[in-house]
């Protein structure tokens, strides 16, 4: 069944990369075909294997539960076998049977004893971000068309839009973790040629090179995480690494450290703070990058990589328990963080960037409460309206030719009235207002931080929750007041230029987004009869050994009421400023506000901290000290060495070879020639001395016989 | 008489002679010395010869007393050559087989 | 006895004088003329003892030819006439130790093999029973001396020329 083949999916944007890359050029339309038709075709693979899953999950409130079943390798064809039942663990109560994922594997190589495999997995969680992936990808391509058209670089755009896309895809059906740091790595490397897609102009590589950088430090994080899961569970498996983490094989230190580790990988990724710095820089790329990546696909992949690992953070951080832990801390100051960073943009796409560092610390923020669904379900919902919001931003920007709102845009309603109305619905949408979209998704995650956790101990960050949906709420009228209300200014105003609509093929993905944003949130309704409600979450939400037992949230009118009354208090808090100029001047008058706007502009300082002084300190003294250290201590024992040894070769040589050995050569020698001169002194010719030895030879001799014998 | 006697006799004979042969630079006092020496064994041959009541002492210094004379006569005619050749006998300066 | 106690004493104080004086003098003359005291000496002692043959002939043969051929020699050599200061070796020290030692040696080796042994009162032999014994028992050695002689002389000869 089609599950078994969503390896195709990867395979053909590779193999799409390849052929725009090698005939992209020669094409009639430069390849972008190539790229469209295979994200098309992939799109197309992934309803199917969202048919079929759903199917899978119907089917399997008929499958009695059977007693365990590990996940079987596969034989050396290419055979697949799909695991049947699941074993105590995890399955839950209420009639809830356990679906096992589809499971698919082939043996890479091997090294040293341990097989290195490819292989794929899909439950509800894949299959969610496949269909994501694909349509916002499918979208993006079409847009793209149109806004990078005559470009430099356009073949080679949708190649890396291709390899993107085929990694991501790989990314999020990874079998093991090896599988699944490759695609990181590959998705990285994406996001940075992206990024960098006009690198003639020096900011725009720079901002390449911050965002691969700054995925490198939290990739330690990674790489450090996977490694402790690997030799704590003995296995590159996810399955069983999940499988070991739910049921307590794996000791909890390890479970801890590895989330602590993964949690750093996170920050990066997913542009949480600390390491959120690179994102913002990020929207030197092309609009409709902004919007595939680090708006709806790349960045979410840190949380895609919490998801699917959830038991080891789950019990590492003892989510269960109530504890203040790691990942909601930073979910809950990005949030915060984000939201106050985008007040102060005039860059129309840097505020869409800090939003979506705050709506990333939600989905953070919620995995970290132990509302694994409605985490997920606001990653899902956030894909389409935020995308919506990068595109729509791009059709201005593409009449504008500028993202500066304060200088070249105002008053664009009037001109640009289909890319006005569906930027306001995908607003409403992440503003959380009711029925659209991010309400439902929003919602549930204040709701999780309102019934989660052991005595309250989560309400902080429901508050948290709260605050930043004001902020947002605030922020993005700004950002609608200062783009498309109001006088026309700069560019916006210029009438050789007249502004216009934007074409067909960058209307058409913002209508579809906008469309999304208003039903997407549906698909997790929480009221009605059983087989109705929440299929977001029946369907996605793993049933399994390898996945733990997680408090069920509900919809809470009272937090509904209240979080839609703090939007619109926002919302008309933001009106009164903009639209009817109360509280102008607030910089000036109080000195508090003062402080706080110039915090703000300067990013709390992260970047100045970043390059000032950590690079420049590295650069400089910390440098130079190694240099020292490398010149006069390691050299210098080298050298010592080296001087000992020659001091001992020439002492050696020297003394001992010199003079004692060859001395005592020499000496013997000597000694024969002296022995031989004393001894030459009786030959001196005179008989008559010859005479007297014999003589007194002979008296000794006759001395001897006569005084001995 | 005393055997002693003359055998001391002789042995005091004899060495001076050694002592003489030794320590003489001249060639011919050297075979002068030598003939000390000769006349030394002379005697003791004959005291023994007159101890034991044997004529064979006499007998043996008579041809002792012949060879004595011949190699007197050879000897000489060496010094002889010696002093052809180096205008000199003594034997201080003799010493061309010095190593 | 007393007669040839003193007999030999008188003769044996010429004797170790005479040869003394022979290696010590500075006069090669003188030399020779000490030897002939030497000589006598010895040919008395032999009449002591009762070798009348052999003492005769050494006065005949020693004194009377020898000495003159060292004369001769002593003429041909251009010895120097008169004292000569440099007739005594280098090499004295060692000879006088060599002497010496052989001396005591000799002496001691005398003294004590034949303590007083006392020579029979007659030792007289008649020349006679000396030719006879010569003649019969040495005839043989008697006729290789006599080639000893010739090839002496020959030698000498032939050594001696002048060619």
């Amino acid at each position: 069944m089609i599950l078994h083949w969503v390896w195709l999916m990867p395979t053909i944007m590779g193999a799409s990369f390849l052929a725009i890359l090698f005939v992209g050029k020669r094409m009639p339309r430069k390849g972008s075909e190539i790229g469209i038709a295979a994200v098309a075709a992939c799109f197309v693979i992934a309803l199917l294997a969202a048919g079929s899953w759903i199917n899978r999950v119907n089917d399997a409130g008929h499958v009695k539960v059977q007693p365990v079943a590990a996940a079987a390798e596969s034989a050396p064809a290419e055979s697949a076998t799909s695991t049947e039942g699941a074993a105590a663990g995890g399955a839950a109560a209420e009639g809830e049977h356990a679906v096992a994922p589809v499971v698919n594997e082939r043996t890479w190589f091997e090294s040293a004893g341990q097989e290195f495999k490819v292989g794929t997995l899909v439950d509800g969680l894949s299959v969610m971000m496949f269909v994501v992936v694909t349509l916002i990808s499918l979208l993006v391509h079409i847009y793209s068309t149109d806004y990078v058209g005559g470009d430099r670089r356009y073949t080679h755009y949708f190649a890396f839009l291709s390899l993107f896309t085929s990694s991501m895809l790989m990314l999020v059906m990874s079998r093991n973790i090896v599988q699944f740091i490759v695609s990181w790595e590959i998705v990285g490397l994406c996001s940075f040629a992206l990024i960098g897609h006009w690198w003639e102009e020096k900011p725009n590589s720079d901002a390449a090179l911050k965002a691969f950088l700054t995925n490198r430090v939290g990739d330690v994080g990674l790489m450090i995480g996977m490694i402790t899961l690997f030799w704590a569970a003995g296995s590159f498996d996810i399955l069983r690494i999940d499988q070991l983490a739910n049921n307590g094989g794996i000791e909890h230190l390890l479970l801890l450290v590895a989330a602590c580790c993964l949690t750093a990988a996170v920050m990066s990724k997913s542009g949480q703070f600390v390491l959120h710095t690179w994102l913002p820089d990020a929207m030197a790329g092309p609009t409709p990058v902004s919007a595939l990546i680090h708006a709806a696909t790349m960045v979410v992949a840190g949380i895609f990589m919490v998801a699917r690992l959830y038991p080891v953070f789950f019990h590492g951080l003892s989510i269960a328990d109530g504890n203040v832990n790691l990942l909601a801390t930073v979910g809950g100051v990005t949030v915060i963080g984000g939201a106050g960073l985008a007040f102060v943009q005039r860059d129309i796409k840097k505020v869409l960037a800090y939003s979506t560092v705050s709506q990333l610390g939600y989905m953070v923020m919620a995995l970290g409460l132990g509302a694994w669904t409605a985490g997920l379900f606001h990653l899902f919902t956030h894909a389409f309206f935020k995308a919506g919001l990068f595109l729509g931003s791009g059709s201005v920007a593409h009449a504008v030719h500028s993202f500066d709102m304060v200088e070249d845009m105002g008053g664009l309603k009037k001109h640009m009235p289909k890319t006005y109305w569906t930027f306001l619905i995908c607003t409403a949408a992440l503003i959380g207002l009711p029925i659209f979209a991010g309400f439902w998704s929003k919602d549930e995650i204040l709701a999780g931080g309102h019934i989660l956790g052991a005595h309250n101990a989560y309400e902080i960050f429901m508050v948290v929750g709260v605050v930043g949906a004001l902020m947002t709420a605030a922020y993005m009228t700004r950002c609608v007041y200062l783009t498309f209300h109001g006088e026309p200014r700069g560019a916006a105003a210029d009438s050789h230029h007249p502004v216009h609509e934007s074409g067909p093929r960058m209307i058409g993905p913002l209508y579809v987004l906008a469309f999304f944003a208003v039903v997407a949130g549906f698909a997790n309704w929480p009221f009605g009869p059983d087989g109705f409600k929440t299929r977001f979450e029946h369907y996605v939400q793993p049933v399994g050994d390898y996945f733990p037992h997680l408090g069920e949230v509900s919809f809470v009118w009272p937090l509904a009421i209240v979080s839609t009354l703090v939007v619109v208090f926002g919302v008309l808090l933001a009106y009164a400023y903009w639209f009817r100029g109360a509280l102008h001047g607030a910089t000036e008058r109080s000195r508090l506000a003062r402080v706080g706007h110039t915090v703000l502009v300067n990013k709390y300082y992260f970047d100045h901290l970043y390059s000032g002084v950590i690079a420049e300190g590295t650069k400089g003294p910390i440098a130079r000290a190694s240099y020292w250290i490398n010149q006069n201590v390691i050299d210098g024992i080298i050298n010592a060495v080296a001087a000992g040894a020659r001091g001992a070769a020439s002492f050696l040589y020297g003394t001992i070879d010199q003079e004692v050995i060859d001395g005592a050569v020499n000496g013997s020698g000597l000694s024969a020639e002296e022995t031989g001169q004393l001894l030459r002194r009786l030959q001196n010719g005179k008989v008559q001395q010859y005479g007297a030895l014999l003589f007194g030879g002979a008296v000794i001799l006759a001395g001897v016989l006569v005084f001995t014998l | 008489m005393l055997l002693n006697e003359f055998l001391l006799l002789g042995a005091a004979l004899f060495a001076i002679g050694v002592y003489g042969v030794l320590a003489r630079r001249n060639g011919v006092m050297v075979l002068m010395s030598i003939e000390l020496i000769l006349n030394a064994v002379n005697i003791n041959l004959v005291a023994f010869g007159a101890a034991h009541g044997t004529v064979a002492g006499q007998i043996f210094a008579l041809f002792v007393i012949t060879v004595a004379a011949a190699e007197v006569g050879v000897g000489l005619a060496i010094v002889i050559m010696l002093y052809r050749n180096r205008a000199s006998i003594d034997f201080d300066e003799v010493d061309a087989l010095k190593g | 006895m007393v007669a040839q106690h003193i007999a030999f004493g008188v003769i044996a104080a010429t004797v170790i004088v005479g040869a003394l004086r022979v290696v010590t003098t500075g006069n090669v003359v003188h030399a020779a003329l000490w030897l002939v005291g030497v000589l006598a000496g010895v040919g008395a002692s032999f009449l002591l003892l009762g070798a009348e043959f052999v003492g005769v002939t050494q006065i005949l043969v020693y004194i009377g030819a020898i000495i003159v051929l060292f004369l001769f020699g002593i003429m041909l050599t251009r010895a120097p006439i008169g004292h000569e200061l440099r007739l005594t070796s280098t090499n004295w020290g060692v000879a006088l130790v060599v002497a010496l030692a052989i001396a005591g040696v000799l002496g001691y080796t005398l003294i004590d093999a034949f303590g007083s042994g006392k020579l029979p009162g007659d030792t007289r032999q008649l020349t006679a029973s000396v030719g006879d014994t010569l003649f019969q028992s040495y005839l043989v050695p008697f006729e290789v001396v006599s080639v000893l002689l010739l090839a002496a002389l020959v030698g000498a000869i032939v050594l001696a020329r002048k060619d």
